[in-house]
């Protein structure tokens, strides 16, 4: 073997090992970067799990001096975060019924008429919104409702700061989800002299709608994690509370007060695995429900 | 007969002309939604400008650089320096600690095992990093990351910019990777082959051909999940340490503009009130001004 060829044997080896090693660390930091989720799964159901029963779902929380009494003889806290589970439906259905019809209106707005300047201003503007944090929607609703409206903190106002979170979001989904279906099947229908608005009810949203499902279907799960608007909205309440124009209680709301609270604290690793399961529940059902559709 | 075919053609001549306004009025609502996104968004900016009024009044334009936040009665200033420096420190931080980690798990999920199960499990993990509320990990970052890092010797008891930029970082990951991701899954195999037959090592295609013609998705990922960062509020507002003052460094406590609001809005009124709510107009303007130059990156690659 000549020199020549010994350098680049060298050089090819030393390549080789470059290139495994990069590979090597591209795995390391994949698996860095996903082991928080096993770790706060984990974290959630190693504390959380013993507190789970039908009490915890039915029952509200029980006052600090119940809370004190079982820490100190060393039981379970009492009660549950009924208040809360009835407090996050409430709320997430009324946003849902704001959120949902507009959207998926708009989202067909967009899809017929695409290159229009009103359409495209839209476009841009809904994807602004959708970049807005969360905690700027709060504040939006503290002063269009909170303020004028049910003058205090109410149900409604936390609706509204999450519908304003949920609204670009089902725009988006929709526009796209209505692009990918075949232009011949809307001809077919204008054909027939079908009238537009039953185009749209009896061709493109029963053609689109696993893929409307699974927009609508993300966007709650985005909003049932949501804290920061509802402090400065729905505020909370230690009661079940079914009245729009009260302050209610939610879920995340639940998992806030308990931390500052000492005596409750144990409270919230079973609360946030409730939370976590609901969240990462439908978040599974709508990639199940893309993937079918795909 | 005649009349039979007069009455025909009147009925036809109905229908069409119902049928046109039926048209009319489903267009019409079409257009009137999209009105409500506009409405809405103007809405907003408006409202924030008017709450933000009374403290810009009271502070001018030296609101922004104002580093005295002080809400006692009498010698009430507010200054809002502490937290965009907070948040920028604490996002630019985020953003450098995810940079490896998302740019390894897009290289994994969309060259090294792309299409392969594994992918596939890998890549639903990363996004249900995207589903998990920001309060829990809030929670986990308290009791978890917290404990651990008072053991590496972290001073104030683990809060800080540093403790806060690392769930940031974790928060953010699954942003900057699904567009990443998708990007350099689309770089077109001619090239890499091209690569490959001249002798090039994979890392050396990687960087050589994948991430130049990736780049600027890739860049956009990174900008978009910066956007999530500046705005994420209830992870940081429990590890930060919730001190009123320019951070002096990585290990400082400090404040972001979304964890000043929701820390001091519950007692707020008057000028006070109004400075959060000027806070919450110059988030929402840094946000929409780094989403949209994303947007616009993403849109000039077509």
């Amino acid at each position: 073997m000549n020199s020549a060829a010994k350098i680049t044997a060298a050089n090819l080896s030393r390549r080789t090992l470059k290139d495994k090693l990069f590979k090597g660390l591209v795995l390391f930091l994949s698996l860095i970067t996903i082991s928080p989720i096993v770790l706060i799964i984990y974290k959630l159901v190693a504390k959380g799990y013993r507190q789970i029963s039908l009490e915890f779902i039915i029952k509200t929380p029980p006052n600090t001096f119940e809370a004190m009494t079982a820490l100190s003889n060393g039981e379970l806290i009492p009660g549950g975060i009924a208040n809360g589970i009835t407090g996050t439906l409430l709320m997430v259905v009324l946003a849902s019924v704001i959120a949902i019809p507009v959207g998926v209106i708009t989202g067909i707005y967009l899809y017929e008429n695409p290159g229009k300047p009103l359409a495209n201003l839209t476009r841009n503007i809904s994807d602004i919104l959708q970049g807005v944090p969360s905690i700027v929607l709060g504040l939006i609703a503290y002063m269009w409702i909170v303020k004028p409206i049910t003058s205090g903190f109410s149900a409604l106002a936390g609706s509204v700061s999450l519908s304003i979170m949920m609204l670009p979001m089902i725009v988006r989904s929709t526009e796209e989800t209505l692009k990918m279906i075949p232009q011949s099947i809307k001809e077919a229908a204008v054909a027939l002299g079908v009238p537009y608005y039953k185009v749209i009810l009896r061709v493109l949203i029963p053609t689109g709608f696993s893929g409307l499902l699974t927009g609508i279907l993300l966007g709650i799960s985005r909003i049932l994690g949501e804290t920061a608007p509802l402090m400065l909205t729905a505020l909370g309440s230690s009661v079940i509370n079914m009245d729009i124009t009260k302050p209610t209680s939610a879920v995340p709301l639940l998992i806030w007060e308990f931390y500052n609270d000492p005596n409750m604290v144990d409270l919230i690793w079973s609360s946030s695995l409730l939370l976590m399961g609901m969240v990462l529940t439908l978040n599974l059902v709508s990639k199940r429900i893309a993937a079918r559709t795909k | 007969m005649n009349l039979g075919k007069l009455q025909a053609k009147q009925f036809s001549q109905l229908l069409n002309v119902h049928q046109m306004n039926s048209d009319k009025i489903t267009k019409g609502v079409l257009l009137l939604s999209s009105f409500v996104i506009l409405f809405v968004a103007g809405g907003m900016i408006f409202s924030l400008v008017e709450g933000a009024i009374p403290a810009l009044k009271s502070f001018g334009l030296s609101f922004i650089w104002s580093n005295n936040w002080n809400p006692t009665e009498g010698k009430e200033n507010y200054g809002a320096l502490p937290f965009i420096a907070g948040t920028i420190i604490t996002s630019v931080a985020a953003l450098l600690i995810s940079l490896p980690l998302s740019f390894s798990v897009s290289l994994f999920l969309g060259e090294y095992y792309r299409g392969t199960k594994i992918a596939k499990v890998l890549g639903t993990m990363v996004d249900l990093l995207a589903g998990i509320p920001s309060i829990v990990y809030g929670l986990w970052g308290f009791y978890v990351l917290r404990p651990l890092l008072i053991d590496l010797g972290l001073p104030n008891q683990g809060f800080g910019i540093f403790t806060a930029s690392i769930i940031l970082a974790i928060m953010i990951i699954p942003y900057a990777t699904s567009l990443s991701n998708e990007i350099i899954t689309m770089v077109p195999n001619e090239l890499k082959e091209a690569a490959y037959s001249l002798g090039a090592t994979r890392s050396e295609v990687i960087f050589s051909v994948v991430v130049p013609s990736a780049r600027s998705g890739i860049i956009a990922g990174y900008i978009l999940s910066f956007g999530r960062a500046l705005g994420e509020t209830m992870a940081v507002t429990m590890l930060i340490g919730n001190a009123n003052i320019v951070p002096d460094g990585f290990f400082s406590t400090g404040n972001t503009m979304a964890s000043v609001i929701a820390n001091q809005f519950g007692e707020a009124d008057g000028l006070k009130l109004s400075s959060l709510i000027a806070i919450g107009l110059l988030l929402f303007l840094l946000t929409g001004i780094i989403n949209a130059i994303g947007k616009f990156i993403i849109k000039r690659m077509g």
